[in-house]
């Protein structure tokens, strides 16, 4: 199967305009030679292709009901958000580089800004990053370029995979990067200040943190501004409903992972991520923005701005590499944010945080401990008094995914980090407690 | 039209969740955030508003798009059906790596590795990762890759070279990986000149970037050559898949000499770019460089796939799982629809196009390097613009003609460049039209070049003030 329109005639025609005899004319310049395809046969039908990918998936081994979070959730996505992400004016479009024939593209990515900085309390945001992990490894790039300093703080309940990618950024560039240990599960506040001094550019934590718990940060973000130190952190846009913002806290760099926002899990992607910061350094942020201008006739309209920072015009002098930007999982942000409304997400982050105000409740009841000191946001961390990997895996031979052994990624090994969303009824959360009273 | 902040009514509301099945807990006060300002609108308000804005865009869709450098092709609609399927849009990621559940996600790592192994094949890689999420982020994996192979050699080497045709993206990904820059000049063939290129490598030199064919539009001829040159060095060669699109399955990069590769599969596999993305980079390695490549990543061992979530030498995570999955599902159901024959036919059917337009233009417009183009031509619209008619007025009046303008003033080599990249799925009478319109403006330009700037009429808005906008930055509404 192809999808070339040319009939024999026209190819014939073409070929006599370029002044060839045949297509393979225009291939002399290249050494071509036969390539020796083993692994990728004959094209197949669309019914064919599609039975294929149809069978692929139904070897995925599908669960009953999961307590899978971390950082990547699953969220009630509202019809209207697929309706309006499958109009194929949206997605089969390109950068909105000509304003004139884009402005649906710019107006939604305009509106989309706005929701985020509402969302954040904070100024100004792009048109969206690849994900949650990069925004965060880009803020942190970000504040080296406007302080000037080489030395980085990193609180240890930051995502253990937004460490990685921070540091994978970093470790080809002359900074240094301090992890500071958690006690226990909980951020060491009095650790993180004694690091602050006046050669480090920035504070890195993120808020719930990857145990699910919930801090002020405010006082720790003012000592540091008394040294000029800059304040990132990431956090998760659902938990906004309720908890308060980055923008009130004073932080300067706020990012996420935009995939809770309307974006199905989609086994890791395309999910988006979103940068957001105060109005004085929009110049040194990365990625596409787009502003408010006139037209000709006075009319409000929409372009992509401070192109002079990108890498299309200043190259190796760019605030980043970054070209594209993931549009179509902002726009579905978007559409998500407005389908809830202004009252639909207070509601849902509540429904949420009740949720798992329930399950630890029932928790507890059957003898097990929640480690978290702090008030928890749809997340929280259970010890058991054996390895959690078993725990795992005698419920999951119930296909149930019973949260994530911290074991994993470095932590005790008798703790899962567990999850609860609006999806989670009380008579499965129900149901897994009678399970694990039964094998405790 | 009004911004949905603007069309919001208090009281409105669109969506209803479940009742709540426990009871309500309050937040503690001290950690409350204020209240959030976010429309409030019905839900047919909300559809009717997307629903008008996206009829306010060009997309391959409704209108030819032959941006250059960018290749904008036709988007099978099987593939977006495809990517619905609910066992994949449902699957959690963390399920690659829990403990016993690798067979809860069989099918996803199948296909990951069977994409892996197909890209290789079409490349002339040994091994792949799909994690990286955009073409440009392919780069910067590529190059700290590259970086840190030369680490492990404890060979210090500080630059990295790229010809003055490259894209903006490949000097940038070098520097973000701590290298200095070095352009290397265009000859008058319009190739990387490789008596300048002797001049500067030497053992500091890390890597030479490449985009083949390059971004005018043309095959660089001595291309084993310059990987020859660069090999002999210890310096590495990068590939910038942007263009892989003309010589797939005609020649692979792997043999032309490339030990790295990016491919932007919106580009060469026809998954749809979505506004601006998602889009998607895998990158490609010879054996030598497997080693380095970013966790986590899938590979088959002896008949069975394992998740490598650990390696000394990786460079460890350039983004969370196996990146974009649902657009590399697309890129591969596009690859298997297409087939060995189908993707070699798709680049000669790319490459006859645009030398059918370059033909059949290059009597009305200046043709800088007037030879064989791949995929994409470049026009130098510096006589019309002494006339008064520049190449971004061209580009105004042709969107009034139906077609979103090509790209211009890159590459920046070019003066007026006029980037043309009609791609394979385009039929003749389409070109014809577009070539007409061309036409149309070029001899509009002889008569009264000013009546260009009355253009585009028939959009929802016409010529912003980019300046105002830079100048006085208003990036979220005033509400």
């Amino acid at each position: 199967m192809n999808f070339c329109p040319h009939t024999p005639e026209d190819i014939r025609e073409m070929c006599s305009v370029c002044n060839v005899n045949e297509v393979d004319d225009l291939f002399k310049e290249l050494p071509v030679e036969e390539i020796d395809f083993k692994k990728l046969g004959k094209g197949i039908s669309e019914y064919e292709g599609y039975n294929l990918i149809l069978n692929l998936a139904r070897k995925n081994n599908l669960l009953s009901y999961h307590f899978l979070g971390a950082g990547f959730y699953d969220h009630i996505i509202p019809s209207v958000v697929d309706f309006v992400a499958s109009r194929s004016e949206f997605y089969t479009a390109y950068t909105p580089y000509q304003p004139e024939c884009s402005q649906g593209t710019l107006q939604s990515l305009f509106e989309y800004q706005t929701a985020i900085c509402n969302l954040t309390d904070l100024e100004v945001t792009n048109a969206s990053l690849y994900d949650g992990g990069t925004a965060l490894a880009e803020a942190v790039l970000m504040s080296l370029r406007i302080t000037k300093r080489e030395k980085i703080i990193m609180d240890k309940s930051v995502n253990p995979i937004y460490r990685n990618i921070v540091k994978t950024y970093l470790k080809f560039l002359p900074y240094e990067l301090i992890e500071v240990e958690t006690e226990e599960i909980e951020p060491d506040f009095g650790k993180i200040k004694s690091l602050l001094d006046s050669n480090v550019a920035c504070f890195v934590f993120q808020n719930p943190t990857f145990y699910g718990s919930v801090h002020d940060w405010t006082d720790l973000i003012n000592f540091a501004h008394e040294k000029n130190i800059l304040a990132v952190s990431s956090v998760y846009p659902i938990s906004l409903g309720i908890v308060k913002t980055p923008g009130k806290m004073g932080v300067d760099i706020a990012t996420g992972e935009g995939q809770s926002l309307g974006n199905p899990l989609s086994f890791g992607g395309p999910y988006f991520g979103f940068l957001v910061t105060k109005k004085v350094y929009i110049r040194n942020m990365p990625g596409r923005i787009v502003g408010e201008t006139l037209d000709r006739n006075n009319k409000r309209a929409y372009v992509l701005t401070l192109q002079a920072r990108e890498q299309h015009i200043k190259r190796h002098r760019a605030t980043s590499n970054i070209c594209s930007n993931e549009g179509l999982c902002a726009l579905r942000a978007l559409v998500y944010l407005c389908s809830l409304g202004k009252s639909g997400l207070k509601e849902l982050a509540l429904i949420n945080f009740s949720k798992s105000e329930y399950m630890k409740k029932k928790l507890i009841e059957i003898g097990l401990v929640i480690k978290n000191n702090a008030t928890t946001f749809n997340e929280f961390v259970v010890k058991f008094n054996r390895p959690a990997k078993e725990i795992f895996s005698t419920l999951l031979s119930k296909n149930i995914a019973f949260g994530i052994p911290l074991y994993l990624f470095g932590g005790s090994e008798n703790d899962i980090l567990i999850n609860v969303t609006e999806k989670m009824s009380k008579y499965n959360i129900d149901n897994v407690c009678s399970i694990l009273e039964a094998i405790l | 039209m009004k911004l949905i902040f603007e069309e919001s009514k208090s009281g409105r509301k669109s969506f209803n969740l479940p009742k709540l099945d426990v009871n309500l807990k309050n937040f503690p006060d001290e950690l409350c955030r204020s209240e959030l300002n976010l429309p409030e609108i019905s839900e047919l308000d909300l559809i009717r508003h997307f629903i008008n804005l996206s009829r306010l865009n060009f997309s391959v869709d409704t209108q030819f798009y032959p941006l250059g450098s960018c290749t904008m092709k036709y988007n099978p609609k099987i593939l977006e059906k495809a990517s619905n399927i609910p066992e994949f849009l449902n699957l959690h990621p963390f399920l690659s790596i829990l403990p016993d559940s690798i067979n809860r996600c069989k099918g996803a790592l199948e296909l990951i590795s069977d994409f892996q192994d197909i890209l290789c094949e079409i490349t002339g890689m040994d091994c792949a990762t799909t994690s990286p999420m955009a073409g440009a982020h392919g780069e910067l994996t590529g190059i700290m890759i590259i970086s840190s192979y030369h680490k492990s050699k404890n060979s210090k080497r500080t630059k990295v070279i790229v010809p003055d045709s490259s894209h903006g993206t490949n000097p940038a990904s070098a520097s973000m990986v701590g290298y200095e820059v070095v352009t290397i000049p265009s000859n008058s063939e319009g190739e990387m000149d490789v008596d300048e290129l002797k001049k500067h490598l030497d053992t500091d030199v890390a890597a030479v970037m490449m985009t083949c064919p390059n971004t005018l539009g043309l095959f660089e001829k001595n291309i084993k050559e310059i990987s020859d040159l660069a090999h002999s060095v210890g310096a590495l060669m990068y590939y910038d898949g942007a263009n892989l699109n003309a010589i797939m399955g005609k020649v692979r990069p792997g043999d032309l000499g490339f030990d790295v590769i990016h491919v932007n599969v919106h580009k060469t596999f026809g998954t749809p770019h979505g506004g601006g993305g998602p889009g998607a980079g895998p990158v490609g390695v010879k054996k030598f460089l497997e080693d380095f490549l970013p966790i986590p990543r899938v590979k088959r061992e002896d008949d069975s796939l394992v998740v490598v979530s650990n390696s000394d030498k990786s460079i460890g995570h350039v983004s969370s799982f196996f990146g974009n999955f649902a657009v590399i599902l697309k890129a591969y159901l596009y690859i298997k629809l297409l087939g060995t024959d189908g993707i070699k036919y798709s680049a000669e059917m790319a490459v006859l196009n645009a030398n059918y337009v370059m033909n059949r233009l290059k009597n009305y417009l200046k043709l800088p390097y007037d030879r064989t183009c791949m995929h994409e031509c470049v026009f130098s619209l510096s006589e019309m613009a002494k006339k008064g008619a520049s190449a971004l007025d061209f580009a105004k009046f042709l969107i009034d003609r139906g077609f979103h303008p090509p790209t211009i003033y890159f590459p920046l080599i070019v003066k007026e460049a006029f980037m043309i990249e009609p791609t394979e799925t385009e039929s003749m009478e389409t070109l014809d039209k577009f070539v007409d319109a061309i036409i149309d403006a070029v001899k509009l330009a002889e008569q009264n070049p000013e009546a260009f700037k009355e253009f585009p009429k028939t959009t929802v808005i016409s010529r912003p003030d980019e300046t105002k906008a830079a100048k006085d930055l208003i990036v979220k509404a005033r509400l």
